[in-house]
């Protein structure tokens, strides 16, 4: 993994990911490590961001590297017009690696042709956040002990959501159920269930989400966004069919953990943080321990 | 008498000595087919007809340049608007190599992404697709990853 970039969640193999949970178990078990003395590595977010940006840079905090960069584009050189490529080539030659996230799809793709530093997207635009989809899948081997064999229940919306798409891809690479809960307007796309398809795995899809939950051993929610419809009507109708609360957490398995991307709005209730299912804060906790096992595995150290 | 009555047997568009035909092109596609191979900057002589009469299509469109030989690779990106056309090599006035356009692996820079969200919408960056449906001739992007199909394809 030394000195590549990691742009999608393609570009890396089972074995890829199981190196990363893995070097990451050994950050959990001790998060300061001062293996990135002298090193530079530098975050560039031409959006704002605050989970994403705060974990990769408290990662090289705790193992002793310099941050440097900017927390969103109008306090840089993008604000006078400078190019991505430009700004890249620049960032370049003051660091070690580059971590970004851009409001445009394929900048960080393009990022890494430019660069002879590795990359790691960190968000570009709708595409890909590939960070994420290893603490997701470091969160689901860490509560299930497996990543195998395992029910997933996708909840709210599957068809802009980019974890959803980068989590279920991730999946197909182990031998998942998938169980589909969103508004007819919000579907997985096609393009996703593809890979699902390959793989001759098994999916569910559901309207309701009462009927998937008690088949679930990881429930993954997302946000359903008012702008996603194109009548406010249906919006209206399905707002609150994909809300989690105490009392449908009830007819779940013993074993089942909610994870959630984060920000959250109002799709769990609050009345489910305490409760032993609730899982999605420990979740954000874990980018910390992923990302560093990210920075050591593509730095060498 | 009998003679006049029988269809005179004359080229619309005329013969070259040596150079390269398409032909069958979709009438429709003449011209991306001319923006395709950039023929509108080139100093060799070009003929080109549309709308003719074709046993096999109905309708059909040529283009035939003068001294001009294209490496298979330039050609192949004409299959994407072009899948029918014929690629023939004229020397000496006679047909000496004959073929079907094919669609290529991956097609870069005179393709469009159809994502405006795109990096290579916003910044110059040239495009790069992989070929994913040589049948439908869908495109998938290099970098934003979405897939570009023919219905909605424009060409830089």
């Amino acid at each position: 993994m030394k000195n590549r970039s990691l742009i999608s969640i393609d570009d890396f193999g089972k074995e890829d990911y199981i190196k990363v949970l893995d070097t990451a178990e050994t950050f959990e078990r001790n998060p300061v490590q001062k293996i990135l003395d002298g090193k530079v590595v530098a975050t560039l977010f031409f959006e704002p961001s605050t989970r994403t940006r705060l974990s990769f840079e408290s990662a090289v905090n705790y193992l002793g590297g310099k941050v440097i960069g900017f927390s969103d584009a109008s306090s840089s050189s993008v604000k006078k017009g400078e190019s991505l490529k430009d700004t890249i080539l620049t960032v370049n030659s003051y660091s070690d690696l580059i971590v970004m996230r851009h409001p445009r799809e394929g900048s960080a793709r393009y990022a890494s042709e430019v660069s002879s530093k590795p990359i790691i997207n960190a968000g570009d635009g709708a595409n890909q956040h590939p960070t994420q989809c290893l603490l997701d899948l470091y969160s689901i081997r860490k509560t299930q002990g497996k990543l195998d064999d395992l029910d997933i229940v996708f909840v709210g919306d599957l068809k802009y959501g980019r974890t959803v798409h980068s989590l279920v891809i991730a999946m197909t690479n182990f031998n998942c159920r998938f169980h589909l809960v969103s508004p007819l307007e919000l579907k997985l796309p096609s393009s996703v269930k593809m890979h699902i398809k390959e793989k001759k795995l098994e999916y569910y899809q559901y309207t309701d989400l009462s009927e998937a939950i008690p088949k679930a051993d990881i429930i993954y929610m997302t946000r359903i966004q008012r702008e996603r419809f194109s009548d406010p009507i249906e919006y209206e109708k399905v707002k609150n069919a994909y809300i989690l609360n105490k009392s449908l957490i009830n007819n779940s398995k013993s074993n089942m953990k909610i994870l959630h991307p984060l920000p959250r709005v109002n799709e769990i209730d609050e009345d489910v943080d305490p409760m032993p299912q609730a899982y999605y804060f420990q979740q954000a906790q874990n980018g910390l321990y992923v990302r560093q096992a990210l920075l050591k595995l593509i730095l060498g150290v | 008498m009998e003679q006049e009555n029988k269809p005179r047997k004359e080229l619309v568009v005329s013969a070259i000595e040596n150079g390269t035909v398409i032909d069958h092109i979709p009438t429709q596609s003449v011209f991306q087919v001319i923006r395709i191979l950039n023929l509108d900057q080139i100093g060799q002589q070009i003929l080109f007809g549309t709308n003719l009469d074709s046993s096999k299509y109905g309708k059909k469109g040529i283009i035939k340049v003068s001294n001009k030989f294209f490496e298979p690779e330039d050609i192949n990106k004409i299959a994407l608007v072009a899948p029918t056309a014929t690629l023939i090599v004229i020397k000496n006035f006679s047909v000496v190599e004959k073929k079907k356009v094919e669609i290529p692996e991956t097609i870069e820079k005179f393709v469009k992404c159809v994502n405006p969200n795109c990096i290579t919408n916003i910044e110059y960056v040239p495009t790069k697709f992989k070929v994913i449906n040589k049948q439908d001739s869908k495109l998938k992007c290099h970098y934003c990853e979405k897939i570009t199909e023919k219905k909605n394809m424009a060409f830089k």
